[in-house]
Formats: C-alpha cells, sequence, structure tokens
C-alpha cells in the first residue's frame, strides 16, 4: 500500500492552499469538480426534456421554458463540461506526469484559466436565473439577435470562457515542446500527448473566432450594428459561416482528446504495444486540420451556394477517413493482445461500438440528398449525442476509471463498475438509437410537443434516460464511496508503461523523487515484464 | 429489405423521394456492414485473446503498411462513391424544371402562407395538382424558418430578406405533412401544415371557383372552411381540448382572464381584435404566440370566423 502523506493532496494543508495553488494536479482537481458538477446540472436539464417529451404535448412545461431547458443543457455541456473536461481535468492531471515534468509551462496562467473558466460560469449562471435564454447553443441570428432575455449576458459568458480555453491550449503547446523528459523524443510522447496537442491547436486557432462572432452577436443586440439582422442590412447566414467556422473545429476539441484516452487504455490493457503509432499520432493532427475547411456541411439546407456545398460534402468524407483508421489500428492493437477486461477496457471496448456508430451515421449526413431530409431532425440529434456522449463521454468514462488510482490514491469496486457499465450502455443505446429511428421518419428537433406518431419511440427514448442516469448515479456513487477507503492504490495498478505510472499514487507535490528518463516507448509491453 | 425502409423512413410522396431512400439503404448497409465487423472483431479479440495470467507474453506488432493501405483505401472509395451518389441528387434536386407551377411561400412565427399565380392565398395549407411539378419561392418574414416535407424528402430554410428554393412532383393524390425545422421560438413546434395534392381537375376547380363558392356561403360555414383552412385548428380546439391557444369551444359570451390581470368579455370586437391585434390580450394561463392576420383575411372573412366561434356552443 502507498502511503499517501506527502502527497500532493496533503501537502500543502488548508482551503487557501487549494485555491491559489500553482500545482498542475490539483488545478486538474478543481476543473475536474467543476466540470462534473456542470455535467451534473446540465445532466438535469437532460431529464427534464425527456420528461417532457413523454407525451406528444409535454408533460408539464410551457413551450417557452421548455425552449430554455434544452438551450441551457446544450449550451452548459457544450461550454462547461466537454470543451473542457477532458484537456483542462485530465490534460492538466495526467499531461505532465506523462512527460515526466514538474508542472505545465506557465503554471500562473494555468490557474488564470482555471478562474477564467469559473468567472465564465458564474456569468452564465447569472444570465441563466436572471431570465434564461432560449436561443439553442448555437445561437442563430436573427432570432438570438432580437429575443428577449439574457442573451447578451449568455454570450459575453461564452465569450470569456474561450479565454480559458486558449490559455490552456497555449499552455499545453508550450508543455509538450519544451518540457518532454530526457529522451523522450516527440515519437516516444504517449499519444495521450499527441491527442492533446492537436486540441490544443485548435483551441488556440478557432476560439478566437468564436470570440469575435460573439462580440457581433453582443454588438448586434446592443448597438444594432446591422451585420448578422437583416432588417438593419446583415446576413443571418454569416453567422452561421462565423459560427460553425468554430463550432465545427470544437466537434474536434471534444472528441480528440477522448481517442487520446482510448490510445492509452487500449493498449494497456490489451499489454501490447499500440498498433500504428504514427498513423494515430499524424491522423490527429490531419483531424485538427482538415477540421477547419468542413463547417459549411452545417449548412446544406441554409442557403449557400450549392457549389459550396457539394465541396464541403467532398471534404466532410476526407475528414471521415482518418476517424476510421483510428478504429482499424485500436482493433489491431487488441489483436494477440493480453485483453483484461478491467473498467477503464469495458468503457473503452464501448467507446469503439458506440463511436462506430457516431462515425458511420455521420456517412448519412455527409451525402447532400439525406443530409437535407435528416438534418435538423432528430437523426441529428442522435448522430452527435452518439459521438459527444457515445465517443467523448465514455472515454471520459474510461479515463476517469483510468486515472481515479493515480489521482486519489484509491481503487474503487470492480463489480459495481461492471454493473454500472452495462447500465450505462443499456440506457444510452436505448436512449439514442430510438431517436435516429424518430429523426429518419422526420421528427423534427427542438419540438417542444410532436405528432402522435412518434410518441412511443420517445417513451423509449426516456426510458432509457433514466437507465442511463441510474448508471450514472451508481457510478459517481462508487468512486466517492472509494474515498472513503484508506488510500490503496498501488503506484502502477494496470501494468502501464506510460511515466505517470512511474511515481506513487498519489503522486508527491513535485511529481517525481528523481527526474525520470524515457529510456523506452510508451507501449514497449514486449521488453521486460512490467508489473504492478 | 423493404421492411426496413418502411420502418426507418416515411412513406414516399414523390419519385424523388425514393432516389433519396436509396442512397440512405446504401449506406445504412455499408454502415451496417462496418457496424458488425467492428463489433465482432471487438467481442472475438476480447475473447480469443483474453488474459490468461500475469506472465502473458505479446508479439510487438508495429504496423503494417499494406494493412493500412487497405483499410484506408477501401472506407475512401467507399465514401467517394456516397459522396457522388448524393451531390448527383442534389443537383436533380436543385434545378425545378422550367414548366414548374410556382408558388410563393413567406414563413412567419408562427404561421405559413402560400400565393398562387392568380392571387389566392392560403395559409398552412398548401394545395398542388399531382404528378405536375411544382416550384417554390421561400421568404421569412422575422426568423430563419425551415420547410420540411418528411414524404418529400425536402427541406429548404426561409430567410428573411433572401429567397430560396425548392421543387417537387407529387406522385399520387392525398395529404402530406409539413413542419418547421429551423428552431423558431415559442411555436416552433405547432408551425405545421398540410400539403393536399388534389387531382389536376379538383385542383382547378379548387383554385378559380373557391372564392365563388366561398361567397354564397353562410357566414359560419364559411367560418368552419377557414378555420380549418387558415391554420386556426392547429392550436384551438373545438371540444374543449387545451391546445397552444384557448379552446373555441364556449368561449364566446363568456368572460376571459387575462395575463396582465383584466378581464375581457369575448364578443365580436374582442374576437375581431385578437385575430388582428393577437399581442393585444392574452387569456392567462396562454402565451402571446398567436401571429396576425392583418392582410391574410378580408372583411368578410373575419365576420364569418366570429360567426364560427359564436357557434361553438
Amino acid at each position: 500500500m502507498a502511503d499517501s502523506h506527502g502527497s500532493y493532496l496533503q501537502e500543502p494543508r488548508g482551503l487557501r492552499s487549494w485555491l491559489v495553488t500553482l500545482d498542475h494536479k490539483r488545478i486538474g482537481l478543481l476543473y475536474f469538480w467543476s466540470t462534473l458538477a456542470a455535467f451534473v446540472l446540465g445532466g438535469v436539464f437532460a431529464m427534464l426534456i425527456r420528461l417532457e417529451l413523454l407525451t406528444p404535448k409535454g408533460t408539464m412545461m410551457t413551450a417557452d421554458l421548455y425552449n430554455k431547458i434544452f438551450t441551457l443543457h446544450g449550451a452548459i455541456m457544450i461550454f462547461l463540461f466537454i470543451i473542457p473536461s477532458i484537456p483542462a481535468a485530465f490534460g492538466n492531471f495526467v499531461l505532465p506526469l506523462m512527460l515526466g515534468a514538474k508542472d505545465v509551462a506557465f503554471p500562473r496562467l494555468n490557474l488564470a484559466s482555471y478562474y477564467i473558466y469559473v468567472a465564465g460560469t458564474i456569468i452564465m449562471l447569472v444570465a441563466m436565473v436572471t431570465g434564461g435564454i432560449d436561443t439553442g447553443w448555437t445561437f442563430y441570428t436573427p432570432y438570438s439577435s432580437t429575443t428577449g432575455g439574457s442573451v447578451s449576458l449568455m454570450v459575453f459568458g461564452v465569450f470569456v470562457l474561450g479565454f480559458s480555453s486558449i490559455f490552456t491550449g497555449i499552455n499545453f503547446i508550450a508543455t509538450i515542446h519544451k518540457l518532454r523528459a530526457p529522451g523522450m523524443d516527440w515519437f516516444r510522447m504517449p499519444l495521450f500527448a499527441w491527442g492533446i496537442y492537436a486540441t490544443a491547436i485548435i483551441q488556440v486557432m478557432a476560439t478566437p473566432v468564436l470570440g469575435i462572432t460573439l462580440v457581433l452577436l453582443f454588438m448586434e443586440r446592443v448597438f444594432q450594428i446591422g451585420v448578422f439582422d437583416a432588417r438593419l442590412g446583415g446576413d443571418p447566414v454569416l453567422f452561421q459561416h462565423f459560427f460553425w467556422f468554430y463550432s465545427h473545429p470544437a466537434v474536434y476539441i471534444m472528441i480528440l482528446p477522448g481517442m487520446a484516452i482510448i490510445s492509452e487504455v487500449i493498449p494497456v490493457f490489451s499489454r501490447k504495444t499500440i498498433f500504428g503509432y504514427k498513423a494515430i499520432a499524424y491522423s490527429s493532427l490531419a483531424i485538427a486540420l482538415v477540421s477547419f475547411l468542413v463547417w459549411g456541411h452545417h449548412m446544406f439546407i441554409s442557403g449557400q451556394s450549392q457549389l459550396a456545398s457539394a465541396v464541403f460534402s467532398f471534404l466532410t468524407f476526407l475528414v471521415a477517413i482518418p476517424s476510421g483508421v483510428k478504429i482499424w489500428n485500436w482493433l489491431a492493437t487488441m489483436y494477440r493482445g493480453s485483453i483484461s477486461l478491467d473498467a477503464p477496457m469495458i468503457y473503452a471496448v464501448m467507446f469503439l461500438a458506440l463511436f462506430a456508430i457516431g462515425g458511420l451515421t455521420g456517412l448519412f449526413l455527409g451525402a447532400l440528398t439525406t443530409d437535407v431530409h435528416l438534418t435538423d431532425t432528430y437523426f441529428v440529434v442522435a448522430h452527435f449525442h452518439y459521438v459527444m456522449m457515445g465517443g467523448t463521454f465514455i472515454a471520459y468514462l474510461a479515463g476517469v476509471h483510468y486515472w481515479w488510482p493515480k489521482m486519489f490514491g484509491r481503487m474503487y469496486s470492480e463489480r459495481l463498475a461492471r454493473v454500472a457499465g452495462a447500465l450505462v450502455f443499456i440506457g444510452f443505446n436505448l436512449t439514442f438509437l430510438s431517436q435516429f429511428v424518430m429523426g429518419s421518419r422526420g421528427m423534427p428537433r427542438r419540438y417542444h410537443s410532436y405528432v402522435q406518431e412518434f410518441q412511443p419511440l420517445h417513451v423509449l427514448s426516456t426510458v432509457g434516460s433514466w437507465i442511463l442516469a441510474l448508471g450514472l448515479f451508481l457510478i459517481l456513487g462508487y468512486l466517492l464511496a472509494s474515498l472513503r477507503k484508506r488510500p490503496n492504490a498501488p503506484a502502477n495498478p494496470w501494468g502501464s508503461a506510460t511515466l505517470e505510472w512511474e511515481t506513487s499514487s498519489p503522486p508527491p507535490v513535485h511529481n517525481f523523487d528523481y527526474t525520470p528518463v524515457a529510456s523506452h516507448g510508451p507501449y514497449d509491453y514486449d521488453r521486460e515484464q512490467v508489473t504492478a | 429489405m423493404n421492411w426496413l425502409r418502411d420502418i426507418l423512413l416515411p412513406a414516399q410522396g414523390t419519385e424523388y423521394a425514393g432516389k433519396v431512400d436509396d442512397l440512405f439503404l446504401f449506406i445504412l448497409y455499408v454502415s451496417g456492414f462496418f457496424f458488425f465487423l467492428v463489433t465482432g472483431l471487438i467481442l472475438y479479440f476480447t475473447w480469443r485473446y483474453r488474459r490468461r495470467g500475469p506472465n502473458d507474453r505479446t508479439p510487438k506488432i508495429t504496423h503494417n503498411f499494406k494493412l493500412e493501405v487497405v483499410w484506408t483505401v477501401i472506407p475512401l472509395m467507399i465514401v467517394m462513391v456516397i459522396f457522388v451518389w448524393g451531390f448527383h441528387g442534389y443537383l436533380d434536386a436543385t434545378v425545378a424544371p422550367k414548366d414548374a407551377l410556382e408558388i410563393r411561400v413567406t414563413g412567419k412565427r408562427w404561421m405559413w402562407q402560400f400565393e398562387y399565380p392568380n392571387g389566392t392565398r392560403t395559409v398552412n395549407d398548401l394545395r398542388v395538382p399531382v404528378g405536375k411539378p411544382v416550384k417554390l419561392i421561400l421568404t421569412s418574414d422575422d426568423v430563419i424558418h425551415s420547410f420540411f416535407v418528411p414524404s418529400f424528402r425536402i427541406k429548404a430554410d426561409l430567410l428573411p430578406d433572401r429567397y430560396t428554393q425548392l421543387w417537387f412532383t407529387p406522385e399520387k393524390e392525398g395529404l402530406h405533412v409539413l413542419f418547421c425545422a429551423e428552431y423558431c421560438g415559442t411555436g416552433h413546434s405547432v408551425m405545421g401544415g398540410k400539403i393536399h395534392v388534389l387531382s389536376e381537375s379538383q385542383y382547378q376547380d379548387w383554385l378559380e371557383r373557391g372564392d365563388e363558392t366561398t361567397q354564397a356561403m353562410p357566414l359560419a360555414e364559411l367560418g368552419a372552411l377557414l378555420y380549418q383552412s387558415r391554420g386556426c385548428a392547429t392550436c384551438h380546439s373545438l371540444d374543449g381540448r387545451r391546445g397552444q391557444g384557448p379552446s373555441f369551444k364556449g368561449i364566446f359570451g363568456h368572460t376571459q382572464r387575462m395575463t396582465d390581470g383584466t378581464e375581457a368579455l369575448v364578443d365580436e370586437n374582442y374576437l375581431r381584435e385578437s385575430i388582428l391585434q393577437p399581442q393585444a390580450k392574452i387569456v392567462e394561463g396562454y402565451q402571446a404566440i398567436m401571429p396576425t392576420f392583418q392582410g391574410l383575411l378580408t372583411e368578410r372573412e373575419i365576420q364569418a370566423l366570429s360567426e364560427f366561434i359564436k357557434a361553438q356552443k
């Protein structure tokens, strides 16, 4: 049993030492708990949406309230949970440890980015209770520039959050370039670092565009400057171009870190070298760059030129290929491995299946004629939930289960983890498979009431959401319960080969008692036995 | 595998819908194949290569060039087929035949307004002849809406100050539903309509003599017709059932409480005001979502609706 005395969790003591900490591990934990709280809040809104849709006329809300609830569900999940969760929580905690560094390159900037996140969150919460917003998380003009509520404040909150994201990205790029341990060249870096690197590039390059767009929207509302509103001589479609120029790359800010976790977990639990290291590393970069050129596939029916639609459709199919290649690489890694289905691996294989559905249903939406029928229906809703929740969120759970012993020095109940995994899998598929069918049959999204024929599918979806919620509460329960136990996690419970497992669990304040040397690759499981 | 099509897709109202469905099914089969391949391999590998002991040794396989080329190039070829197929259909869907019947569509919160070449106007009720290409020229009065007919597999956004187009050739006589697919606020989910595909002669009758027949109609009867055709029925029931707006049953002659706390007697003047300036008085418990019908109803039609509502005891 590792002695947690002197670990980063213990020293220095006191609330103040946490609030002004410059330790990347503590900042990682601050992000971890904050984003988790945001997820719970966004999840409550999701449950309310599903409950409301149990009956065709709605069960308990007015249309106006429903519109606010689905907007908040989307805005909270995207801006407060998915975008910051993996990079800011795990990236902060794990990345320096993996690289064998003492901390990130700019610890103060790191703390600043956390407080900017908090400030942005508070602004969004204030906007929620002072009028709320009903624009959808996409803020399409001219609806968003003319509707009531606290849109300006909400937009300002998202603007502020953007800086948090940019600062984190800059920090990680510098850390990866400058703070790798002796012996760790670029291709000895764990693939998680590659994934975070590609993500950071998008964060730094794309987020400013969102910021500028939101400033314009803000000025449109306050000063009526006439950029987006047709009545003032503006162009509402221009907003969509600006918005998706950020928000499509942002989809990869959300999924690349998830893929990065999977690239760590699968070799460890297959105890085998990753297949196609360079292919995975380069495909992350390829995705990051091509993702900037496909935004128009959100706008096939928006009135953009037909030629543009055709080009965007073509590029969209190109960006599908590197994601598909990753799936083959992960499968090939499992081939002839020594596979142990511990909790992190259960979530990793669940990711493969659900992300495959998310990716393959993207083919329907990339093709022009089928997209015209399916866009703005529940098919799209189901598609992005398979990618964002079945993909990123399930990968996040894999990461939580994988690094939990390192973060807190405790093991959780493996038996309960399996039960919860089964509930999440069944609940998730029930919730969202039914939405594919609704969507392809023509059920439009963002509907407060709907025609009778869709009710059975909505009921299935709602029941699925209850099973899913049950599974998620179970996970929260056994993870929190593990914190009440005495520290019992060994330094390297899974037999991993990356550097973060060479230090104790939880790590000491300065990460390593000696300067680690990357004497072997991150997945060299063929060398002498790596044991716990 | 027609049963799959029937489960996953709505009925086909046009020949074009059938073409879209063919591509949909092709992608479905391709996706199905790869999905079962991936999950099959996951299940097989986790069983076949399960950990047998703490000292398992695994081979070091870092890459395999041939295999990687195969699994990159084959999917690339398949998605290029899908791209070309979708693009090809999209070209068809974009260019309307020259002889198409042109109908102007205006979306406004929360209704659809149609105007025919001869000046006939309808609300939420599009009537078209069977077998003839129809071209819609769409625009919006306020925010962005989207004209979506699932059974025709067509959809286009309606933008303020700009025109977009759609076209279709209905195959059979019958009824199709129309949805608004771009979020537009409170009444978004009730912004629906119906498309009646009529025989050529029925269509001509309706178009030419529609007005003559209604001129001879008693007011209440005309009101009943307008109640359906102008979309009142979307929100106001006749049987006391609560909709997006108050039911018409027994409403006339009763005093209603308004959201601002005042009370108002429902009489002819109240109804007239509610039709032309619906935001002026809002019945308590309801939302201000009704669009104005200023300019969409003649004087006689307003009276007809008033008589019709009066008759709903």
